[in-house]
């Protein structure tokens, strides 16, 4: 049985902050511009559709759909070599964006692309967790 | 005013080693440029202008390159973007020639990837101080995993198979084996692939470029120059670069830089698809040629699992790709855009012996920097005989 993946610490700065202690609150952050209403990820200070910088953060629900994964049987960094065969994906959420993460707690087996699934927090190295799907 | 024509590449040179322990990467830059000086019949003090990129160079990169070579050129381009930089150098280097900032651009790489033991397709991973990083570091995407998450949304959309992808692999051994400096040369077989150990699913361990040492060498000069030397000029008749990466959040993961940079590239050439008599592309996997193609306008997409099967990109099929071998089977040492440009010219010069596509005139080249799945440059060249 492969043992978990132990996740690198994410280095968190001024623009990412609100995502990351969201993170650790349990809430799945995305940023909404408060002049054009365009839902961008990942964060930044200022929104690039229309350069205002009335950057808004709201809670996902954290919901969404498989769009692909790949089932890793090869990778030498240490955290990771461990945890072969592990999943890693790219979830569509409700909201719009896709992000790239890791599909846990299933039979790698059972996925296929359209799978509904719903975030979970994963400890790190570091101060703050990250998120990971899991099937809703 | 279209530098198309304008400018030709007058000299090339693949150094032929694939494992180099006992050589640095300067080394191998400077016995490129020996063999590509020589080609051209220049000497090394006709060079103003000097290009490169590579995995192990820093900022001060070109600089020190221009030190080990003793050069003081008046035009550097240290463009580093990835596997395609090379690429990108023969366009930047046509600007400025064409824009009379100098007169003999030489591109230099070179790499011990293979003795250095460079994990580059599964060794990445961990969390960095770079903020982007943390939203990909964390979760163990490598090289490999990139281009696999495309895969899979390719089978997944269109129904492409591991058996067409395999066709790729296949193909590019067969044209290796037809290449004496080829570094896999023993034929396979679509069954091989499908045996051979998976790396990232769908990616077997044959849909994955090898990993070499080596380097190579371009000299680039005015059409007109290229003319009274050496060899034949291969003129660069058109030119594009394009980046493909996260946008606001939602990635098209099959829509890739190929296809804005291929369109740029075909139209200042004035050149149809049907025209062209060989394609190099970047095979870093398998996917990377069956998405470039498509991308490319080759075939529509969701048609490249079609359009690699039949021996078509085979030589003597209707579009030869790589008939060196390529990445999956002639050498990659880190970064492979410099051979995508070398083996254009070689062919379209007509001196690649029983790997010649017979009476090739015109040829696109065209690399990739990065990964297809995450972010990535493409640059494009369509290259003619005079």
């Amino acid at each position: 049985m492969a043992k978990e993946i132990r996740h690198p610490a994410p280095a968190a700065d001024g623009e990412t902050r609100a995502y990351w202690e969201g993170a650790a609150r349990g809430e799945l952050v995305l940023q909404r511009c408060g002049a054009c209403g365009t839902v961008q990820h990942r964060p930044r200070a200022l929104c690039v559709s229309c350069l205002s910088d009335a950057i808004e953060h709201f809670v996902a629900s954290g919901r969404g759909r498989l769009h692909t994964f790949t089932v890793t049987h090869q990778n030498q960094a240490p955290g990771f070599r461990e945890a072969c065969p592990y999943v890693l994906a790219y979830v569509d959420l409700e909201e719009g964006p896709r992000v790239l993460t890791n599909v846990v707690g299933c039979d790698p087996a059972a996925l296929r692309i359209g799978l509904p699934v719903r975030v979970d927090f994963a400890p790190t190295e570091g101060e703050f967790p990250v998120p990971v799907f899991r099937p809703a | 005013m279209s530098l198309s024509g304008k400018v030709a590449i007058a000299g090339a040179f693949e150094h032929p080693t694939r494992w180099a322990p006992e050589k640095t990467e300067l080394q191998i830059m400077a016995e490129s440029a020996r063999g590509a000086l020589a080609d051209c019949g220049l000497s090394i003090r006709d060079v103003d202008g000097l290009a490169s990129a590579g995995i192990s160079m820093g900022v001060m990169g070109v600089v020190q390159l221009a030190e080990y070579l003793n050069l003081k050129p008046r035009w550097l381009d240290g463009t580093n973007i990835g596997g395609s930089s090379f690429v990108a150098h023969v366009a930047h280097a046509g600007a400025a020639i064409h824009a009379g900032l100098c007169e003999v651009v030489l591109i230099l790489y070179g790499s011990t990837a293979a003795s250095n033991a460079l994990a580059i397709g599964t060794g990445l991973g961990g969390g960095g101080r770079d903020p982007a990083q943390a939203f990909v570091g964390p979760y163990g995407l490598t090289t490999v995993g990139s281009y696999a998450l495309v895969a899979r949304r390719h089978m997944e959309q269109y129904g492409t198979t591991s058996e067409q992808l395999a066709e790729i692999a296949v193909t590019m051994r067969r044209h290796a084996a037809l290449n004496p400096e080829a570094k896999m040369r023993r034929p396979i077989g679509v069954e091989d692939v499908l045996a051979s150990r998976l790396i990232s699913e769908p990616l077997h361990l044959l849909d994955c470029c090898i990993i070499s040492d080596g380097g190579g060498a371009l000299v680039v000069t005015s059409a007109a120059r290229a003319r009274d030397l050496r060899r034949p000029p291969v003129l660069v008749l058109g030119s594009g670069e394009a980046v493909a990466h996260q946008e606001l959040g939602a990635p098209d993961l099959l829509t890739i830089a190929a296809r804005q940079s291929g369109t740029q590239a075909l139209a200042m050439a004035g050149v149809r698809h049907a025209d062209l008599d060989l394609c190099t592309v970047y095979d870093s996997f398998t996917i990377t040629v069956l998405a470039t193609l498509e991308n490319l306008g080759f075939c529509k997409p969701g048609e490249g699992g079609a359009f690699v099967s039949g021996g078509r990109i085979g030589l003597g099929g209707e579009l030869p790709v790589n008939p060196d071998g390529g990445g999956l089977s002639s050498n990659h040492p880190g970064m492979r855009g410099i051979f995508l440009v070398i083996e254009a010219v070689r062919q379209l010069r007509g001196e690649c012996g029983p790997r010649q596509v017979e009476g090739a005139r015109l040829a696109l080249a065209h690399g990739t920097g990065g990964t297809l799945g995450v972010a990535h440059s493409g640059a494009t060249l369509v290259l003619g005989r005079d």
